[in-house]
């Protein structure tokens, strides 16, 4: 338990990361830095598109799966890490 | 009414051979035609039926229906709580929150994902992989590429009696438009069914003009207004000023009421910067210039007549035939002539024979081009008879630079918007040349013949990339240039400056010792009748004179000699070298000159002191 707190702490400290949101397979945020309304949105829709690219992946090659996801866009970066049953979302400003 | 005729044969006779035989027509029926019901009836006369066999086609247009596409937010709400728990109990939620938390599956997964998330983090704050490695880096020097034009797009005038392309005019936004002004030129030639139409090409659509305007008489030239993008202004054939909206359709907003207007066609029209972004002037060969306000073209605001004895008077006026107006200096403007004289006009002088400041004897024929360099404004081209010159204000009797005599007349000619030593010009054999005057000025860098028939106008893109040239037949051919033509080479502005100040310099001089020589005509011969007294000093002067004269000549001599020099090692070393190289050698050359006409001008100085000293005595 201290160990999570620990690493989501972390994480959080580092340079330019504005948000941490851990969310469970049905889509129900477990922890987060942000407030609710956001957090939610990022949760439904994050989850859904994580969704879509594992199926990609696993369409296109059966073996494969996908390990991370990373969307860029022009005000920050968001980095999805899935798992069977999580999915821990960080939002980040990359340092120009 | 049923008629019924019987016809019976016996069984036994079927078959049997026929015996035709010859009998009197009988009459069968007779129906009497009913008076009464004429009277129910019409008489038609002509009728005309059509009778054809053919199947009925009929035609059907069916369009689906437009779908409505309407934007609507997603509000997402929480979802997928278990049934027992309520989302909007924070209690509940927290509980069950703490139990997910407590999961050590929780805990492995999240230490996991922990790490390697942080690994990208920590990558994102090292290194900004999607940065532009490359950008800020000058593209190769493309200077082994001989410089080249390619047609883009060719626009013909859509009409049977083909009309001169008279006037091009880029639309203000993106030039993604054309205007083109059309008109017969040719004196009296006006064919009874030319149109009077002119056109704004679409760019995407060569084939049929995007907008037609429709003017009372056909337009010599048109601009598109620099703030209004919708707006243009014509000047017709007869001398009336329209302008158009193109939001209101093909038929000029308003007219200029023809007492008022010019009596000869208007050849140059051009927007004025003004707050309103409401006033244009124009100028034809009728002698005056008149100022416009579009939004009273009843009459105009302000006129000018071009008489260089400053009188005003029409009788003497010279034709105007070319317009040219800079922005950046709102009270100046210059006004090419028929006569081959370019005039400068100030707008805000108190009198209007003050308007005129000053003049310049330019070409043999009419000046049908007159535009300022972008880049240093206090230098002019100007396109007549058959050469091309650029003028330096301050040298008012001869310009500075000039393109050889060619074999056909120059109709048009311009700037580059992007190098300010490149200029273009068009000429009645259907060629269009770009000059580089910094490369060489014997020849165009680029000759491209572009039609058969003349060329009559030409007008070069925003960008400096893309030009159009309209030639007699209303063909508009839209050329794009090699890059090496527009891009800005390194050191250009400054060679550019060096290169327009030492040919003005070198005016100077010229102009100077020309009036020095005329001084001396004069002081001579008025010397001449007090010849006894002053023979002595005379002499003297006369001798200095003599020396200083041939002093001059050498030193000329000289910087002609070196320039050659070094106007044949550049050419050379343009060949074999790379550019970065032989523009050092030229920088060297630059700096040298300089030098020596700094060390010349002071001789010449105390020279010019010394006579002055001189002639002062007598």
């Amino acid at each position: 338990m201290a160990e999570v707190e620990e690493t989501l702490k972390r994480i959080h400290a580092h340079k330019g990361v504005v948000g941490t949101i851990v969310v469970n397979a049905e889509g129900i945020p477990i922890r987060t830095t942000l407030d609710n309304s956001t957090t939610v949105q990022y949760a439904g829709l994050l989850h859904q598109l994580t969704m879509k690219a594992r199926s990609t992946v696993r369409d296109i090659d059966p073996q494969n799966d996908l390990t991370f996801l990373r969307i860029r866009s022009k005000k920050h970066e968001i980095m999805v890490a899935p798992d069977k049953e999580y999915l821990l979302i960080v939002i980040q400003n990359p340092c120009e | 009414m049923e008629i019924v005729y019987v016809y019976t044969k016996k069984r036994s006779d079927f078959g049997r051979p026929c015996n035709f035989s010859e009998r009197a027509a009988e009459v069968a029926v007779d129906i009497a035609p009913d008076p009464g019901a004429a009277a129910a009836f019409v008489p038609r006369n002509p009728v005309d039926a059509h009778v054809q066999h053919a199947s009925d086609m009929s035609e059907h247009e069916v369009n689906t229906e437009r779908v409505e596409v309407e934007t609507r937010g997603v509000n997402h709400t929480e979802g997928g709580w278990p049934k027992d728990i309520n989302p909007h109990e924070l209690e509940q939620t927290i509980r069950f929150r703490k139990k997910v938390e407590k999961d050590e599956n929780y805990i492995n997964t999240i230490t996991h994902l922990g790490t390697l998330m942080e690994h990208c983090i920590k990558q994102n704050n090292a290194i900004n992989i999607y940065e532009d490695y490359f950008g800020e880096e000058e593209m190769a020097e493309v200077e082994d590429e001989p410089p080249s034009a390619k047609t883009i797009n060719v626009m013909r005038d859509p009409n049977i009696t083909k009309r001169t392309a008279t006037h091009l005019s880029w639309h203000p936004d993106g030039c993604k438009k054309l205007a083109v002004a059309y008109s017969s030129l040719e004196f009296q030639q006006n064919v009874k069914d030319m149109s009077f139409d002119s056109y704004i090409w679409d760019l995407e659509n060569s084939n049929k003009p995007e907008l037609v305007l429709k003017p009372s008489s056909p337009l010599v030239s048109l601009e598109y207004n620099p703030k209004d993008s919708h707006i243009l202004a014509g000047g017709c054939y007869n001398g009336q000023i329209a302008y158009w909206d193109t939001r209101k359709g093909r038929l000029p907003v308003e007219v200029s009421t023809v007492e008022f207007s010019h009596r000869d066609p208007v050849y140059g029209a051009i927007w004025l910067q003004s707050k309103t972004g409401t006033e244009c002037f124009s100028a034809s060969t009728d002698g005056q210039v008149l100022w416009w306000d579009i939004r009273k073209l009843s009459e105009p605001t302000e006129t000018l007549v071009l008489d260089i004895s400053r009188k005003g008077l029409l009788e003497n006026a010279l034709g105007a035939i070319s317009l040219e107006f800079e922005p950046t200096m709102p009270t100046k403007f210059m006004v090419g002539t028929e006569q081959g004289i370019i005039i400068t006009c100030n707008r805000k002088a108190k009198t209007p024979p003050e308007k005129i400041a000053g003049t310049y004897s330019g070409h043999h024929g009419p000046v049908y081009a007159l535009s300022r360099n972008p880049f240093y404004p206090k230098f002019f081209l100007t396109v007549g008879d058959w050469t091309a010159r650029i003028w330096s204000e301050e040298s008012k009797e001869s310009s500075i630079m000039w393109t050889k005599y060619h074999l056909s007349y120059l109709t048009d000619g311009c700037w580059s918007t992007v190098r300010p030593a490149v200029f273009f010009t068009t000429k009645m054999d259907g060629t269009l040349d770009i000059w580089d005057f910094l490369f060489k000025q014997n020849d165009p860098s680029l000759s491209l013949k572009i039609c058969d028939e003349p060329l009559f106008s030409l007008r070069l893109q925003d960008n400096g990339c893309v030009v159009g040239c309209g030639s007699k037949l209303g063909t508009v051919t839209l050329l794009e240039i090699s890059s090496g033509l527009c891009t800005l080479q390194k050191n250009e502005k400054t060679l550019a400056t060096a290169m327009f100040e030492r040919e003005t310099k070198r005016e100077k001089i010229l102009e100077a010792r020309h009036r020095e020589m005329r001084l001396k005509e004069r002081a001579r011969a008025e010397g001449r009748d007090e010849e006894p007294r002053e023979e002595a000093e005379e002499e003297s002067s006369a001798e200095l004179l003599q020396r200083v004269r041939s002093d001059f000549l050498e030193a000329i001599e000289a910087e002609l000699r070196r320039r050659a020099q070094a106007e044949a090692k550049r050419l050379r070393a343009k060949d074999s070298e790379e550019h970065s190289r032989e523009e050092e050698e030229e920088e060297e050359e630059e700096s040298k000159l300089p030098e020596f006409e700094g060390e010349e001008e002071e001789e010449e100085e105390e020279e010019e002191e010394e006579e002055g000293d001189a002639t002062k005595e007598p």
